[in-house]
């Protein structure tokens, strides 16, 4: 594979570290009360879980990335 | 006084003060040398790193600052969230490029590759007094939170005997990090996270058992907390300062000085990026930290007596301090509190040895002594991160602080003003540092006077645009106009050819290809 459609795939997969920036701060998503879980109401429950989540996305685009070849 | 919480307290910080002269001792390099002391010979590997920017990041900011300001204002305190779930991708993209490039010429602050890169003293010169005024506030949040913890365990003396421990505390800390750099909050760090972790688990499992669940403190909660006000007509409304706040802190968190440190202290970028995934574990710590804020509301502290002369001064900062005395045995809070002083101290250590750096590399280098030795460059620093410790205690005494967090968003407007000169210019040489510094100038002095409009108590500053009102972080409108005014007169200062400035950097620097 030559190097540019490399670097091509590899800022494709990046493009899924947008996905955290728009969960979170698109703020009338999730400022409401129901659902709640074990009586937290959504609106902090939402944003917790999106904590694990988001190192989710940024651990596949790592592991999409980590090869010698890309720490460059 | 309790002496079984005050025993254990002190064991423990006698325990870690003796931990940060050892420190001085671990991987074992010459502290006479700038990058030994202030960088820790760019050894550390994942681990240590991951603690290190941890210890970063979380801080009397997660313990005491953003639960005080959930228990006083409710859900708009919960931006802290998204700002340190974005923090991550964010750093992820960008600071590897930082180090390649710092590895390669051997830069040790922000400052130094802005002066590689537009080949200018003065812009430099800009980006490290930046640097050193805004770490300034964020060290002073970290005295707050030790301040409120010392009012806790119960030292309630008048006059200067008040202020005693907070300068005991202070001078212990000044010592190791002069003695050992940044091997003493490093190894430090350590101890402190199993401490908070300890701490943390507890009070989510046995505080909401105490109060009933989770169902009973959400319902103990006024209406008003609970969720972000909707939007009056033609303005965003709280939703635009929440959105705001989180997205400022995440830009700023990443231009302040200390977190330069400590990617550059990492000893690859391999290293940084498996961290960036690794790193929100503590988010998902803070956003618990952040419910303490509504079970010291369920709880009711600020009403019992035994509390009423702490709130009166700390206000809501007390909150979790009193949260813990009313939840758990003595023994306990003194692990809690020792959590919380330690969880203090070790990033203002890391925080006055980053800005420490750049007053003796961008600074006194380059303005006093071009000629200095790095034997009597890492002493300088030394002395320096003495001075920055200083100028954090008189934010302390002189800013009126109803919420302690207010020091750290002060801090990020400032910060966020060298976005342009050091983060784009990862990326590009388009921009003339003319510009970049007329934009500096612009968005330091529009952010510092939005703040002062809000009298230093707030840093929401609400813009009315076209009969729309926008309330955003100063931060941000700062950097707005910072980006404007920087892309207007790189356009003009190229048009009448004024000099560019060397670019000592290659494009393949930035990437490690030239380090082959």
């Amino acid at each position: 594979m030559s190097s540019s459609t490399n670097g091509k795939k590899r800022s494709s997969w990046r493009l899924l570290l947008l996905v955290p920036f728009i969960a979170t701060l698109w703020v009338p998503f999730y400022n409401r009360v129901e659902p709640t879980f074990i009586g937290i109401p959504f609106f902090y429950w939402y944003l917790l879980l999106w904590a694990p989540l988001s190192a989710l996305i940024t651990w596949i685009v790592f592991s999409r990335s980590d090869s010698p070849d890309n720490d460059r | 006084m309790n002496w079984t919480m005050i025993g254990v307290f002190l064991a423990l910080f006698v325990f870690v003060t003796i931990l940060g002269f050892v420190a001085a001792r671990w991987r074992h390099g010459d502290l006479t040398q700038l990058h030994e002391w202030g960088l820790g010979g760019r050894r550390f590997g994942t681990v240590v790193t991951w603690f290190l920017l941890g210890g970063d990041v979380y801080t009397a900011y997660t313990f005491i600052a953003v639960p005080a300001l959930v228990f006083g204002a409710g859900a708009i305190g919960f931006f802290a969230l998204p700002y340190t779930i974005i923090v991550y991708p964010l750093v992820f993209l960008v600071l590897p490029r930082l180090w390649w490039v710092s590895h390669k010429h051997n830069y040790v602050t922000g400052a130094d590759f802005v002066r590689g890169r537009y080949g200018s003293p003065t812009l430099a010169l800009l980006v490290a007094l930046t640097g050193i005024l805004a770490t300034m506030p964020y060290i002073a949040l970290q005295l707050v939170g030790i301040e409120v913890i010392i009012a806790a365990l119960g030292f309630h003396a008048g006059g200067w005997a008040a202020d005693l421990p907070l300068i005991i505390a202070f001078v212990v800390l000044a010592a190791y990090t002069y003695t050992s750099g940044l091997r003493a909050p490093a190894l430090i760090s350590i101890v402190k996270d199993l401490l908070i972790y300890i701490t943390v688990i507890a009070a989510v499992i046995i505080i909401p058992m105490q109060l009933g669940g989770f169902g009973k403190i959400f319902a103990a909660v006024p209406h008003a907390k609970m969720l972000l006000a909707a939007p009056p007509a033609a303005s965003l409304g709280s939703y635009g300062a929440f959105a705001t706040l989180a997205f400022g802190s995440a830009l700023a968190l990443f231009a302040y000085p200390h977190t330069m440190t400590g990617v550059l202290s990492g000893k690859n970028p391999r290293v940084l990026r498996r961290n960036m995934a690794l790193l929100p574990a503590y988010t998902l710590v803070l956003g618990l930290l952040a419910l303490l804020g509504f079970m010291a509301l369920a709880a009711g502290v600020d009403k019992l007596p035994a509390f009423a002369s702490g709130f009166q001064q700390y206000k809501a900062n007390f909150a979790v301090p009193a949260l813990i005395l009313h939840s758990f045995p003595a023994w306990f809070s003194g692990v809690a509190f020792a959590a919380i002083v330690i969880g203090a101290l070790v990033p203002a250590a890391i925080m006055s040895i980053a800005a420490a750096n750049l007053f003796t590399r961008n600074i006194y280098r380059e303005y006093f002594r071009p000629q200095c030795s790095s034997a009597e460059e890492a002493r300088v620093a030394k002395w320096a991160s003495l001075v920055v410790k200083a100028g954090a205690l008189i934010f302390v005494l002189e800013l009126p602080s109803i919420y302690a967090i207010q020091f750290q968003l002060l801090g990020g407007v400032w910060i966020a003003q060298i976005i342009p000169a050091v983060a784009l210019g990862l990326y590009t040489r388009w921009w003339h540092r003319g510009g970049l510094a007329l934009g500096w100038l612009c968005g330091m002095v529009v952010g510092t006077w939005m703040v002062a409009s809000l009298h230093f108590a707030g840093t929401v500053y609400p813009l009315h645009l076209f009969g729309f009102t926008i309330p955003a972080y100063a931060a941000l409108w700062g950097l707005i106009l910072n980006l404007i005014v920087a892309f207007v007169f790189t356009l003009i200062f190229r048009a009448l050819h004024l000099a560019e400035g060397q670019d000592a950097t290659a494009p393949g620097d930035y990437t490690g290809q030239s380090a082959q």
